[in-house]
């Protein structure tokens, strides 16, 4: 499969990009390409431009100190799935980049596109609603309940390019997903973060775009333990029925999962 | 067109290429390195798996002109003086194929999962090759040629050491 035409940069630098963002109204960012090349492929993507942001060492690193997990955008997942730091930290954060696509895919996916992109079935979205992280870009700061939108979209303009993300360290912090066995998108994937303030549920996958649950957050702030999540019901009504499950069978996806997640939070 | 000069097996190579060309078809039609193969051109069969860089990649979703200034490997590049490389050798002895369609992206798979995890067992295997398919259903024999190639391969480096 061959793309429509388009011309390549490589861009030197952050400023550099965004220039070039500015001058052609129909241009797109490569990073890793992982979703965006596929989507070009199918000819249901077709920029004038790419500019390619992959190697630019600023975007390129993973920080970690008393507060916050910092990841650039450029940093893929591969290097998160590695990093012992993040696993340290933030070990439910280290076993979700292990979970994304397959090790080739993730040798090239970025975390800041992911973020961008913003699937519904995307597994980043889940860290960052459950972990409350910030969004940082070229223009401000965004935090992630105010940054996924609706289904593939954010609250980024097109002139905006993502640096990095901020996850907040919590007490405990746990992910499970339920993998479409030919995409590995999640039908289903919850993020469970037990922090100082309360624990944060969030879904991706079983919805157009990431949400939070809250019946399950008052349970397992009251008592962080798989049981907790015993009798409560996931309503159906909003989830996405496809050919790959219907909304009942995401509903109970999602019940499993958030038991999962906590188990493996406890055990990290 | 845009001039891409990057180095493919050991080869410095260097090519104009229009910007829009995958890998996949820069190695196999430019370069006439048809090992390489391309199955479902959708990023999931692993049929294109090359080395870029030294880590394993999907050569069916990136561009030819991204690997500007990068060190492509792909099945034709592993095997070294008339010798193959260990995983090849294990392919065969274990008979890892079938029809033989999906094996350079096993084998380029393998090499890069052993060289990140050097201590393999069965389900780590079958995990790490969840982005390749066999469409024989093959897998029980090319599990059991990465075991042992990783097993050979720590082996001699525990002697080189």
């Amino acid at each position: 499969m061959i793309p429509y035409g388009f011309a390549y940069h490589r861009a030197q630098s952050l400023e550099d990009a965004l220039a070039r963002l500015a001058a052609s109204p129909d241009a797109k960012l490569l990073a890793g390409g992982q979703t965006l090349i596929a989507t070009m492929k199918m000819r249901l993507a077709s920029p004038s431009d790419l500019i390619d942001i992959s190697g630019l060492a600023d975007l390129s690193f993973i920080r970690v100190d008393e507060k916050n997990v910092t990841i650039g955008a450029a940093t893929t997942h591969a290097e998160v799935a590695q990093s012992a730091q993040v696993r340290g930290a933030l070990p439910g954060l280290g076993e979700l980049a292990q979970l994304i696509g397959d090790p080739a895919v993730r040798h090239l996916g970025t975390i800041g596109g992911s973020f961008a992109n913003n699937d519904p079935a995307a597994d980043y979205p889940a860290a960052a609603l459950a972990l409350n992280a910030i969004v940082r870009t070229s223009a401000r700061e965004i935090a992630a309940e105010d940054f996924f939108t609706g289904m593939f979209s954010t609250a980024l303009d097109d002139q905006e390019i993502v640096t990095e993300v901020s996850f907040p360290l919590v007490m405990r912090s746990g992910y499970a997903k339920f993998r479409n066995p030919a995409s590995r998108y999640a039908m289903a994937g919850v993020f469970v973060a037990q922090g100082a303030d309360g624990v944060r549920v969030a879904v991706t996958g079983a919805g157009s775009c990431v949400f939070r649950q809250p019946e399950m957050e008052a349970a397992l702030t009251a008592r962080f333990a798989p049981d907790a999540l015993e009798g409560i019901v996931v309503d159906p009504a909003e989830l996405n029925s496809d050919l790959h499950g219907s909304a009942e069978y995401r509903a109970h996806l999602v019940a499993v999962m958030a038991k999962r997640a906590v188990v493996a939070a406890l055990r990290a | 067109m845009t001039a891409v000069s990057l180095t493919v097996n050991g080869n410095a190579v260097s090519a104009d290429v229009e910007d829009r060309t995958l890998l996949v078809y820069f190695l196999r039609e430019q370069l006439q390195l048809t090992g390489t193969h391309i199955g479902c051109d959708t990023s999931q069969c692993g049929a294109c798996v090359v080395h870029l860089n030294g880590r394993a990649v999907k050569a069916c979703s990136l561009f030819a002109v991204q690997a500007q200034g990068a060190d492509v490997t792909t099945i034709e590049g592993l095997a070294r003086d008339g010798r193959l490389h260990p995983v090849q050798e294990a392919f065969r002895e274990h008979h890892g194929l079938q029809c033989g369609f999906c094996t350079p992206g096993m084998i380029m798979t393998a090499v890069d999962m052993i060289r990140r995890i050097p201590v393999l067992d069965r389900a780590t295997i079958r995990a790490e090759l969840e982005g390749n398919i066999c469409r024989c259903t093959g897998y029980q024999n090319i599990v059991s040629a990465i075991e042992d190639a990783a097993a050979r391969m720590a082996a001699d480096a525990e002697k080189a050491a």
